[in-house]
């Protein structure tokens, strides 16, 4: 059974990688590539796959996925600029698609146990673009 | 890792085929069978299938937003699809017909280094087409 979750968290980020001219940079990322940042409401649905628990028919505790999504993305994302203060943005260009690996990283490990396994990783940067990532193949 | 983006195109359509009477179109397809035609707000998500290349992307997204924009956005927003997409001629535009006809279009020599996995069109909010890419 797969379990999804919601989450949500404000961050502006700027994507540019520091080896490649200003030029070079806009054409790869058009506007976010603007030098002082911009902002998105991002929207994270994370997917949790595994049979409930006999006893308490559940697959994973809500609440305890709540604290994860918050210890683990909201708290230290939300209301931030990811390039300054969010490791790894700073040599990492925070694309969707890196932001969405980085919280992989950080959500498959404690969501991980007997018979429970991080499905998916949904994070959309607006309502018109997201990314899905079901870790490394 | 899969990115989808999503647009928007306008168009209208009537739903009629020639294979059935004019009362059995009408019972068919009720008020889509309406003789002048109405239209939607359609949405449109396509969706690519490809690991990150050094931008951190895993398709530019103005390469995607040309191709759908050039072949699918131009061509579809604000046109009648009985009238006038050649892709189309022949079959009755349903959302089905329309999401195996777009799937085609962008199919066709698709020139991204991702792969097309998927397209997903609605009609309106009630009612979504998804079609896997061949």
């Amino acid at each position: 059974m797969l379990l999804t979750r919601k989450a949500e968290f404000s961050a502006s980020h700027v994507c540019a990688n520091p080896v490649w001219t200003e030029e070079r940079n806009r054409a790869v990322y058009g506007a976010n590539a603007n030098p002082n940042g911009h902002g998105h409401n991002y929207v994270l649905e994370v997917t949790i796959e595994g049979d409930p628990d006999p006893v308490t028919g559940m697959v994973f505790d809500l609440r305890e996925l709540k604290e994860i999504l918050n210890e683990e993305v909201v708290e230290p994302m939300d209301h931030r600029f990811l390039n300054k203060e969010v490791a790894p943005f700073d040599h990492v260009v925070p694309t969707t698609e890196n932001v969405a690996v980085e919280i992989w990283q950080r959500l498959a490990g404690r969501i991980g146990r007997d018979g429970v396994k991080l499905r998916n990783v949904r994070l959309y940067e607006t309502g018109d673009l997201f990314v899905d990532y079901g870790g490394a193949s | 890792m899969k990115l989808t983006r999503r647009y928007r195109f306008s168009a209208s359509h009537r739903l009629d085929t020639p294979a059935l009477t004019a009362e059995e179109n009408r019972k068919l397809y009720g008020k889509c069978n309406n003789p002048y035609g109405h239209g939607h707000d359609y949405v449109l998500d396509v969706t690519v299938e490809g690991l990150p290349d050094e931008s951190g992307q895993v398709v530019g997204r103005d390469a995607l937003d040309a191709l759908v924009g050039e072949r699918i956005l131009t061509r579809f927003d604000h046109h009648n699809l009985n009238t006038d997409i050649a892709e189309l001629a022949g079959m009755v535009p349903t959302t089905e017909s329309l999401a195996v006809t777009i799937e085609k279009v962008l199919m066709a020599g698709w020139p991204l280094p991702a792969r097309l996995d998927r397209v997903r069109i609605s009609e309106t909010d009630r009612n979504m087409f998804e079609l896997e890419a061949k």
